[in-house]
């Protein structure tokens, strides 16, 4: 009898791959829409090329590795990461940009590694740390808030695929430093007073960034209500986050911003709830993943305060990858009646 | 055992990057140009001759037990050598790949030929040896350099001047117009994400070739039928 070679649990889980990944992308439309709504259609561009690469590049891999296409392909993995990879790039960066960084995570990062369940690293991250390190002026390149949305339609893909401005506007009166990068820009001119012009929160949401992480936020505590992604994750960073930032910030609030700039800025969100809890490669017993999540907020906070680029969730994020085997490996959880 | 197999070995079969994977640290680090890589390349060459033939030689005078610190102390004078001729004549280039000419001794690739082949072959064998293992070496770091080059910054032999003097500072060959270059190929996981394609890409010739020849095996074993 077949029936007798399966392992408990008896019961047949709730979610499946392509269940699991169409919740996630569910989840991340909130996120979608207001970046839309602040940076311009062009994340739509992004997300459909995206999806578009990753479904050719994964096909004509799976198709070399001898695998089944078709089933893979359904599961939904590819599109999410190409999407989560659509949003975390600039809205008004040239077509070639998406293309190639999904390209690497697909091909690189995910299939050379085996496939779903056998990567090491997380492709999304893996292929914007990729593109961040190899186009750095085009990763840093956000929009002006608002200031794509009274362009046509036709405006934005003539900026995407033939890198052509309308009339009288230039590359620099569209893009501005995102909040995290002005605030690493001023630490370097001026090392007395950093923080107090740009940083605060109130500049956060008039520029769009602190809505977007609410929205991230929104529905990423769907995703947890919904036991997609597990809880320990995304508490760790933010309580990582939220502690290291407050205490930097009583011991000098000249030079260290505040803590809820660190929740709010940048990737906090959608890398606490999207990214750092890809089952695949995050840790997978429960306290595991809560020091997972803890290490990734850490490392987050050091290199955005210290390091050499302005954010540092996909950086945090990769490092963190590397050192899963062996959290996993001393938080096993004791089996019932053994006695170590 | 046969000159033409230690040939094949050398460049192909027994590739010391490509198949043994020794010597990757230098290989990772100076493989950004086809010029840096042709330098190292020749001068690790230059070493892996000239330790083999000696070690060859004197392989009767060394005592076992000891031969390890012995093969290091030749390497070592060798590598001395060499480096001050680079530092007499090739100035420019050795200032270029700095620490990785001292670090030709640390190469495992060549106390692995001492070891496992001088000190066991007469010196014209361990010569040919030599010289053939330290080609491969080459031909792996300069695949390599030239891959890294042209992705990274969309030209060929860009600093030939380095090597071959002024007259050949108008060879750099610009491949693409307006290229910004991927700096991820220049930067170490470039080599490293470089290195493993060049290997699955060694391999899967090897594998092509194997089937070839089989099918050619049964066909002509079916036309003899």
């Amino acid at each position: 009898m077949k029936s007798l070679w399966v392992t408990s649990p008896y019961l047949p889980p709730q979610n499946s791959v392509s269940k699991i990944m169409f919740k996630v992308l569910v989840a991340l439309l909130p996120g979608i829409f207001l970046l839309a709504l602040f940076f311009g259609w062009g994340v739509f561009v992004n997300i459909l090329l995206a999806v578009l690469t990753a479904l050719i590049t994964e096909a004509i891999v799976l198709k070399l590795r001898q695998r089944p296409v078709l089933k893979s392909l359904k599961d939904l993995s590819a599109p999410l990461t190409a999407v989560l990879l659509g949003i975390a790039i600039p809205t008004v960066a040239p077509w070639w940009l998406i293309v190639l960084g999904t390209g690497f995570a697909i091909v690189i990062v995910k299939q050379l590694y085996g496939g779903l369940g056998s990567n090491l690293f997380n492709p999304a991250m893996a292929g914007y740390a990729f593109l961040l390190i190899s186009f750095p002026q085009e990763m840093t390149a956000w929009a002006v808030p608002g200031s794509l949305n009274a362009w046509q339609f036709s405006d934005i893909i003539r900026l995407l695929f033939l890198e052509q401005l309308p009339e009288a506007i230039t590359v620099d009166g569209i893009t501005m430093a995102t909040p995290l990068d002005a605030v690493k820009t001023q630490l370097a001119m001026n090392q007395e007073s950093a923080v107090a012009v740009p940083a605060t929160v109130e500049r956060l949401f008039t520029q769009g960034w602190g809505w977007l992480s609410l929205g991230y936020f929104v529905g990423g505590l769907w995703l947890v209500q919904q036991r997609v992604v597990a809880w320990q994750i995304p508490l760790g960073i933010l309580c990582a986050l939220a502690l290291i930032s407050t205490g930097f910030y009583f011991y000098d609030d000249q030079s260290y911003s505040t803590p809820a700039f660190h929740l709010l800025a940048g990737a906090t969100m959608v890398g606490a709830f999207f990214i750092a809890t890809d089952p695949v490669t995050a840790a997978t017993s429960p306290k595991g993943r809560f020091i997972f999540g803890f290490m990734i907020g850490a490392l987050t906070y050091l290199i955005r305060v210290w390091g050499g680029y302005p954010d540092a969730m996909a950086f945090a994020v990769l490092l963190m990858n590397i050192a899963v085997p062996v959290i996993d490996y001393y938080t096993q959880p004791k089996v019932f009646g053994v006695r170590r | 055992m046969q000159y033409s197999q230690l040939i094949k070995e050398g460049l192909w079969t027994n590739n010391q990057a490509f198949v043994a994977l020794l010597g990757l640290c230098p290989l990772l680090a100076v493989s950004n140009t086809l010029i840096n890589s042709l330098g190292l390349g020749l001068a690790t060459t230059m070493t892996l001759v000239c330790s083999n033939v000696t070690v060859s030689v004197i392989r009767k005078a060394i005592p076992n037990e000891i031969r390890l610190p012995v093969f290091v102390l030749v390497i070592a004078s060798i590598v001395t050598a060499i480096e001050l001729m680079m530092n007499a004549y090739f100035f420019e280039l050795y200032k270029v790949l700095g620490i990785f000419v001292p670090l030709i001794v640390t190469n495992c690739a060549i106390i692995g030929r001492a070891e496992s082949f001088a000190f066991r072959n007469p010196p014209h064998k361990a010569f040919l040896d030599g010289l053939f293992m330290g080609l491969g070496f080459t031909l792996a770091l300069v695949l390599l350099g030239s891959v890294r080059e042209i992705l990274g910054a969309g030209t060929l032999f860009s600093g030939a001047a380095l090597m071959f003097g002024k007259s050949a500072e108008s060879w750099t060959v610009f491949l693409f117009e307006d290229y910004s270059g991927l700096l991820l190929a220049v930067l170490p996981p470039g080599a490293f994400i470089g290195l493993g394609l060049l290997i699955a890409l060694k391999n899967s010739l090897d594998i092509q070739r194997k089937a070839y020849r089989k099918e050619f095996k049964e066909q002509s074993v079916d036309k003899m039928n």
